[in-house]
C-alpha cells in the first residue's frame, strides 16, 4: 500500500515535471520471510533515500514475564527469543544464571553444549543464507540450504524430542545425556557437511547473478560497525575480527583449533559468505569435540530445582549466530529474577539499516535486511 | 439447497447430474488450497519446513503465496501481538471469499506459552478471525500442519460453495486506544485522513 | 586483560574513579552518581572502551538504576557503568554522542521504563505502539489485560 505525500521542496527533472518523493510502507507482512518488520521507505523513483525500520510487532513482553517465573521456568521462554537458534539462546541464559548462582557445570555437559551450539549455528546460518538466496530470486538455494538444516534438525529431534524449541540447555548442565549412537550420527552428518557447504558455495556464491545482486550492496565500514555495536557476521563481514569465542574464551573454546572467517568489503556478499564459512568452521569444532568428549555427568549433581541465588546482578554472553547474545540478570534472593534483560545482537544490528539502505534500490533494501539477519523474536522480545 | 441444484432442477426437472458437478467443484477446491503464510514467530519456521523438500506441501496442492488475494487459506503461525493484529485483520479482509483460516501453534490457538503475564499478546487468533482448524503444538510438526490441511480439505468438501459463510459473531478486536477504525497503525489512520480529503500532518511517517 | 589489570589501568589514568570501582560476580563495576555519568562514560571511551554492549534499567523501589556495559576490544576488557536516577525525575544524559549504538538501546529504556535521555536525537517509543499508555517494565505498572500466572511452587 503506497501513500503519496507531498514533499516539502518539489524537485523538477529535466523536462520540468515536478518529482515527488514516494513513501512506501513495506508492511509487517511482506513476501521476504524475515519476520515481522515494517520498513518505511522514502523513495526517489526506485532509489531509497531513507529507510526506517519499525519494530515491535512481535513484542511479547518476555522480560516482564521472566519476573514471574522461576529460573528454570524461564528456559522455555529463552527458546522463543531467537527461535532459529534456541540452543545458544538457552545457553546464554544458563551461563548468566550459573554466574549469578555460582554453579559449576560438568565437563561432559559443556561438551554437549558446545556440540549442540555449533550444530545450531550451522542450522541458523543455513536459514540465513537460504533467505538471502530467496531474496535475490534463487529459490532453489533456499530449498538446498533447508535440506542441510533438516539434517541438523533431525539430530536435534533425536536428542531432545523437538525440532525447533528444545529447552535442552538448563542451568547446571543439559537436560539429558545423548542417546546411544547419537554421537556417531553427529559424526556422520558433520563429516558429509563440508562437501555440501562447498557445493552451496559454488552454486550460489559462484553464480554471476548472485554476485551481481550481493556485491557492493549495503557496504558497512569498520568504524561504523564498531561505533554502532554491530557484532557477529555483520561486523566480521566488514573486517572487524571480533568473535567472543576467541576474544572472551568462554566455555571450552580454548581447547579447539578453529579460524574465524573475516570479510573485506563489508557488503552483503561478504556477510553471507562469512556465514557459510563459519558453518564449515563449526564442523571442525564439532569433530574435535567429538574426539575429546568423555563419559560423565550431564547435570551438576545436587543442584536444587528451585534456585535461589544470592542478591546481585550478573551478565554473561555467548557468540551466537547473529553476534554477541547476552543476558543480564538481577536477583533479589528469591526464586524469581528481579529483572532479566536480553542483549539481543539482532536488535543492535538492525539499527544499521537506516545507514546502509540509502542509495540502493528497493529490491536491494530487502537484500540488505536479509544480510543483517534479524530474527524478530530476539529483536522484539 | 445448492445453487447449482436449483438451476439444474429448473432446467431439467431432475437434479441428478448437476448434484455431482457441485460435489466435483467442492472436491477440486479442496485439492488446491493455496495458503497465505502469516508466519510471525517460531511456527513460521515449521511452516517453511513443511513447504520444502522433506515434507513438501505442493503434493497436497497447497502452495504458499504471499499475496492475500491469490489464496484460499490463511495459516496464522506464531504469536499475534496487539500491534500486529490490525495488520492480520486487514490481510484477512483482503482475501476473497470463500476463505478459511488455520490457527497453527499454541500461540495462535490460545496465546500458548505467552498466556500469562504479558501485556501485549492476543490470546488466540480467534479473538478476531473465524478459525476453521486449530492446530496445537509448540511448534507443531510439519506433518501435523499437513494433517491440518487435510482436515481442512474435508471441511471444504463438506461445505458447499453456494451456501456461503456465516460468521456467528462479530469479530472485532478491542485495541488499546481505539476501535477498529482508529487502529494503532499510524499508516492506516493517515491514509484514512488523506482519503477523507484532509492533508497529512507532516511529510514524514512516525 | 583481567579484572585486576583493568583496575590498575583505570586507577592509574583516572584516580578519582578508582574508589567507585568494584568487582561483582567477576565483572568490573563502576558506580557513579548522576552528575558524573556522562563524564565517566567519556573517560571510559578515552581509555579505550570503544564498543557499547547495552544500556538498560532496573526498577529499584525508590529509584531507577541505569546500567550500561562497555567493552574494549583491544584490551579485551568489559566494565559496567551504573548510576541511579530518582523516580520522580527520570531523566539523564544520552550517550549517543559517544557511542551511536546507544540510540536504539535508550529508546527501548524510554519505552519500557519511561526514563528520558536528554539530547537523544529521536526520543520515542520503539517496541510498543506510539499510543500506548504506561511503561510496562516498571514494577507499579498495572494493566487489566494481564493475567497473572498462578503460584504453583
Amino acid at each position: 500500500m503506497a501513500i503519496e505525500v507531498e514533499s516539502r521542496t518539489p524537485v523538477h527533472d529535466e523536462d520540468g515535471r515536478a518529482v515527488e518523493e514516494l513513501v512506501l510502507n513495506v508492511g509487517p507482512a511482506h513476501p521476504s520471510t524475515h519476520g515481522v518488520c515494517r520498513i518505511i521507505a522514502h523513495l526517489d523513483g526506485e532509489v531509497v533515500t531513507r529507510a526506517e525500520p519499525v519494530i515491535g510487532y512481535l513484542h511479547r513482553g518476555i522480560e516482564k514475564m521472566a519476573e514471574n517465573r522461576t529460573y528454570l521456568q524461564i528456559v522455555p521462554l529463552t527458546d522463543r527469543l531467537d527461535y532459529v537458534g534456541s540452543m545458544y539462546a538457552n545457553w546464554a541464559y544458563c551461563r548468566a544464571v550459573e554466574r549469578l548462582a555460582g554453579i559449576g557445570v560438568p565437563e561432559r555437559a559443556e561438551y554437549l553444549r558446545v556440540i549442540t551450539c555449533e550444530l545450531q549455528r550451522i542450522a541458523s546460518h543455513m536459514m540465513s543464507i537460504g533467505s538471502t538466496g530467496a531474496d535475490t530470486g534463487a529459490f532453489t538455494m533456499f530449498v538446498y540450504a533447508f535440506d542441510v538444516r533438516e539434517r541438523v534438525v533431525e539430530l536435534f529431534e533425536a536428542l531432545t524430542g523437538s525440532r525447533l524449541t528444545y529447552c535442552y540447555v538448563r542451568p547446571g548442565g543439559v537436560a539429558a545425556d545423548a542417546p546411544e549412537g547419537w554421537l556417531d550420527d553427529v559424526r556422520r552428518v558433520v563429516g558429509e557437511m563440508p562437501a555440501r557447504l562447498a557445493e552451496l558455495d559454488r552454486l550460489f556464491f559462484g553464480n554471476v547473478i548472485a554476485r551481481g545482486r550481493l556485491k557492493g550492496v549495503g557496504v558497512l565500514d569498520v568504524a561504523t560497525a564498531v561505533a554502532w555495536g554491530a557484532s557477529g557476521p555483520v561486523a566480521r563481514g566488514s573486517g572487524v575480527g571480533w568473535d567472543l569465542r576467541k576474544s572472551d574464551t568462554y566455555s571450552l573454546y580454548p581447547r579447539f583449533d578453529f579460524d574465524v572467517p573475516v570479510g573485506e568489503r563489508g557488503d552483503a556478499y561478504d556477510r553471507a559468505r562469512v556465514r557459510l564459512w563459519e558453518s564449515v568452521e563449526s564442523c571442525r569444532i564439532i569433530e574435535q569435540a567429538l574426539d575429546q568428549i568423555e563419559p560423565g555427568h550431564v547435570h551438576a549433581p545436587g543442584l536444587p530445582r528451585l534456585l535461589k541465588p544470592r542478591p546481585g546482578d550478573a551478565y554473561d554472553h555467548i557468540e551466537s549466530a547473529r553476534g554477541s547474545l547476552g543476558v543480564y540478570l538481577v536477583s533479589d534472593g528469591s526464586p524469581r529474577p528481579y529483572r532479566m534483560k536480553v542483549r539481543s545482537p539482532a536488535f543492535c544490528n538492525l539499527a544499521l539499516l537506516p545507514l546502509l539502505a540509502p542509495g540502493h534500490t528497493i529490491s536491494d533494501l530487502v537484500v540488505i535486511l536479509g544480510s543483517l539477519d534479524p530474527v524478530f523474536g530476539e529483536v522484539d522480545r | 439447497m445448492a445453487l447449482v441444484d436449483r438451476i439444474g432442477k429448473s432446467l431439467t426437472g431432475a437434479p441428478l447430474v448437476l448434484t455431482n458437478v457441485d460435489a466435483l467443484i467442492d472436491w477440486s477446491r479442496g485439492q488446491s488450497l493455496w495458503a497465505m503464510p502469516m508466519g510471525t514467530a517460531c511456527c513460521a519456521m515449521e511452516l517453511i519446513a513443511a513447504s520444502f523438500s522433506k515434507f513438501d506441501f505442493d503434493r497436497l496442492g497447497s502452495f504458499p503465496r504471499p499475496d492475500p488475494r491469490h489464496t484460499d487459506v490463511m495459516i496464522v503461525a506464531g504469536t499475534i501481538t496487539r500491534r500486529m493484529a490490525p495488520a492480520v485483520k486487514r490481510l484477512w479482509e483482503q482475501m476473497p471469499e470463500p476463505k478459511y483460516c488455520i490457527a497453527m501453534g499454541n500461540c495462535a490457538v490460545s496465546g500458548g506459552i505467552f498466556y500469562y503475564d504479558t501485556y501485549s499478546v492476543v490470546r488466540g487468533v480467534d479473538e478476531f478471525l473465524p478459525v476453521d482448524v486449530y492446530l496445537g503444538g509448540c511448534p507443531p510438526r510439519p506433518e501435523a500442519l499437513q494433517d491440518a490441511v487435510l482436515q481442512l480439505r474435508e471441511l471444504v468438501r463438506s461445505r458447499s460453495i453456494a451456501e456461503g459463510r456465516e460468521y456467528d459473531r462479530d469479530y472485532t478486536l478491542p485495541l488499546p486506544g481505539g476501535d477498529r477504525a482508529g487502529t494503532t497503525d499510524p499508516g492506516r489512520a493517515e491514509a484514512a485522513g488523506v482519503l477523507a480529503g484532509g492533508t497529512p500532518e507532516s511529510g514524514d511517517e512516525t | 586483560m583481567n579484572i585486576d589489570e583493568l583496575r590498575e589501568h583505570l586507577c592509574g589514568t583516572y584516580p578519582d574513579l578508582c574508589p567507585l570501582f568494584s568487582i561483582e560476580f567477576g565483572d568490573g563495576v563502576l558506580i557513579v552518581d548522576r552528575g558524573r555519568y556522562w563524564s565517566a562514560a567519556k573517560d571510559l571511551k578515552d581509555l579505550g572502551f570503544d564498543r557499547l554492549g547495552m544500556i538498560t534499567a532496573v526498577d529499584g523501589v525508590d529509584d531507577f538504576e541505569i546500567v550500561a556495559r562497555v567493552t574494549a576490544r583491544e584490551m579485551g576488557a568489559h566494565i559496567f557503568l551504573k548510576t541511579h536516577v530518582p523516580r520522580d525525575e527520570p531523566a539523564i544524559e544520552t550517550l549517543t554522542d559517544l557511542w551511536p549504538a546507544a540510540d536504539w538501546q535508550e529508546r527501548e529504556v524510554y519505552d519500557l521504563f519511561g526514563i528520558s535521555f536528554r539530547g537523544h536525537p529521536d526520543m520515542r517509543r520503539i517496541l510498543l505502539p506510539d499510543d500506548w499508555v504506561g511503561h510496562p517494565l516498571r514494577k507499579d505498572y498495572r494493566d487489566e489485560r494481564i493475567i497473572r500466572r498462578p503460584d504453583y511452587i
